[in-house]
């Protein structure tokens, strides 16, 4: 029998392949634990406590658009649609089996699953024209996707009652019979219960970061990873690079479908205006500077950026501009050499220990 | 001698890029377990005949015949499927990826786990994942790579880079391997210690070898037989002592006189 020892299961934690995985596993694990006990002692604010379940719902999103801008190195502006989608679909799902289906938690997964499944098969479709380009001009398509998305959610009237389902893309040209409208063209949807909370937040997260992690490490990783360093090198070698980029693109969008429904549940009203342009180059922001390709960054950098406005809150009017220089802070931090190069050191210090223990 | 199997015939392949005829009339034979030269001057044409026999460029004209069948219209991937695998004159590696990676990655069609498998990392995967690990140090040693396997591809030294570029190219089980300028930029002793893997590459896979190369003790040090190309058209085809002394050839590198 192996003889257990700690030393063994610090290097087996920390070593090349599973450091990012433990850190940012650990991350999470760690921020749910000090935000409980926060909440248990009555410690977190009203506003902190509204904000953990769409903090969590960015983290996915952003770890989702880290997959394609960052595995795949495709620049997608269209995750905020993929969002809309899911949240959109989650909502109604959830209003419509709401007397069906009894067991809230069953609820949420029905919701949640709907909206993954609805916008990962709008995101294979939008994958078919998208991939064929690249750079600039997929950015550009995928932020016109985002925005048709918006024009038409914004154009939906859906509802139901005893004699079934009503649907028009005009107007409210029919009456409800003591049913339940699910989208109301720009209102939205209102008067939903409130599902979700922060342990299944986490649980989403958690889940994210193991379809993630199990994907960048296997083969499917590795064609992915191969078509953003090389295309021509990657087919030479046999690899199918519209079909691995078509994977890691729908990956990802039944991710950011999942974190939309799980944002719906969160709120009693739902407008479309939230998923514009502004929300998918806000993610984008989180990606970049949480570093393309790196997770645990990912998870870092969105938390803080999302938290940071509500606490700057007190600036009133320069909020934005404190915004602003934080961000420029982070790039300039980012890029300095004599800041990277102490912390290489740091992780040098570990890859010591890793080689001594082996 | 048993007569040896043929690998790969082109039969009077040629390409126009408008109205350029960058190659006409290549007619081709490569065995098995053979190495073979194409030389040429600048621009005579000798990557986009590469570039034709993996399908980056659809030939005007001729056929190609690869293990007794015709490539018809391929991709370039499917075209690594049937057995051509290709390094290039400006190296392509996958830089981000460590070296490790970039052999593995070739291995992806021989790996037949399932995306299912590799979510739930079942025994299926473990097994699969460790045996190709197996097999791409294996690969590496054969390279003098596999003190570097956990280093970034794009850290390792020139020469690194063009055998890891060899080694990837034949982690895909090749019938043919197609090497681009593969001793260019290197030192010779370098040089030398490449010639030795290739010709051990050749007698431990008994693959088909074909190369294009400038360094002329190189190409005669190694190649069996030799074909010049000149402005897209075959000047000669021999061992290396026929081409050493062939007129046509000693013109056409040095100009007429």
């Amino acid at each position: 029998m192996k003889k257990f020892s700690m030393k063994k299961l610090f290097s087996f934690l920390f070593n090349r392949k599973h450091s990012n995985m433990t850190i940012s596993y650990g991350i999470v694990v760690l921020m749910y634990l000090i935000i409980e006990v926060l909440i248990k002692t009555n410690n977190l604010s009203y506003l902190l406590t509204s904000l953990l379940v769409p903090t969590c719902c960015y983290i996915i999103v952003a770890l989702a658009l880290n997959l394609v801008v960052g595995f795949s190195g495709d620049l997608s502006l269209g995750h905020a649609a993929f969002m809309g989608i899911g949240a959109f679909v989650g909502s109604a799902i959830s209003n419509y089996v709401y007397s069906l289906v009894p067991n809230i938690a069953l609820r949420v997964i029905v919701a949640i699953l709907a909206g993954s499944i609805i916008s990962g098969i709008f995101g294979y479709l939008i994958s078919i024209p998208v991939l064929k380009l690249s750079g600039d001009y997929l950015a550009i398509v995928t932020l016109a996707f985002c925005q048709i998305v918006k024009s038409l959610l914004n154009n939906i009237y859906l509802g139901f009652d005893d004699s079934g389902i009503h649907f028009s893309f005009i107007n409210q040209n029919f009456t409800l019979d003591g049913g339940k409208m699910l989208i109301n063209g720009p209102v939205g949807s209102t008067g939903n219960t409130k599902f979700s909370n922060f342990t299944v937040a986490i649980i989403m997260v958690l889940f994210t970061l193991f379809i993630v992690f199990n994907l960048i490490n296997s083969k499917y990783g590795r064609a992915i990873k191969a078509s953003r360093d090389n295309k021509i090198a990657a087919s030479s070698i046999g690899i199918d690079v519209i079909k691995a980029k078509t994977l890691c693109f729908v990956v990802s969008s039944i991710l950011a479908g999942g974190a939309g429904a799980l944002y719906a549940l969160n709120y009693t009203t739902l407008s479309v205006a939230k998923f514009d342009f502004n929300l998918s180059i806000m993610i984008l922001v989180y990606v970049v500077l949480g570093g393309l390709g790196n997770i645990p960054g990912t998870i870092v950098a969105t938390t803080i950026l999302v938290l940071l406005p509500e606490l700057l809150r007190s600036l009133s009017d320069y909020r934005m501009i404190a915004y602003a220089l934080v961000l420029i802070m982070i790039m300039l931090i980012s890029n300095n050499e004599t800041i990277k190069n102490s912390f290489n050191s740091l992780i040098g210090i570990f890859k010591r220990k890793d080689q001594n223990n082996a | 001698m048993p007569e040896k199997k043929l690998v790969l015939q082109a039969n009077k392949l040629g390409i126009d890029f408008g109205g350029l005829t960058a190659v006409n009339n290549f007619n081709f034979k490569i065995y098995e377990g053979e190495i073979c030269g194409l030389i040429g001057p600048n621009g005579a044409g000798k990557t986009t005949i590469f570039n034709l026999l993996t399908k980056v460029y659809e030939a005007s004209r001729g056929e190609i015949v690869l293990n007794d069948k015709v490539l018809s219209k391929v991709s370039t991937f499917e075209v690594n499927k049937l057995g051509i695998a290709r390094t290039f004159q400006n190296i392509r590696l996958f830089n981000q990826m460590s070296v490790e990676e970039n052999v593995l990655t070739a291995m992806n069609n021989d790996t037949d786990y399932s995306l299912f498998d590799s979510f739930f990392r079942t025994k299926k995967f473990y097994d699969q994942e460790n045996q190709k690990h197996e097999k791409a140090m294996e690969l590496l040693r054969i390279f003098n790579l596999d003190k570097d396997a956990d280093s970034l591809a794009s850290s390792l030294p020139y020469g690194g880079q063009r055998r890891l570029e060899i080694a990837r190219a034949l982690a895909t089980n090749p019938s043919l391997l197609l090497l681009d300028e593969p001793a260019a930029g290197m030192n010779e002793s370098e040089t030398l210690e490449l010639m030795n893997t290739i010709k051990k590459v050749r007698d431990t896979f008994n693959i088909a070898i074909l190369l294009i190369e400038h360094d002329m003790k190189f190409v005669m040090g190694i190649c069996e037989r030799i074909t010049v190309l000149n402005y897209g058209q075959i000047l000669a085809v021999g061992t290396p002592e026929e081409i050493k002394n062939n007129p046509k050839v000693i013109e056409a590198y040095l100009g007429g006189a």
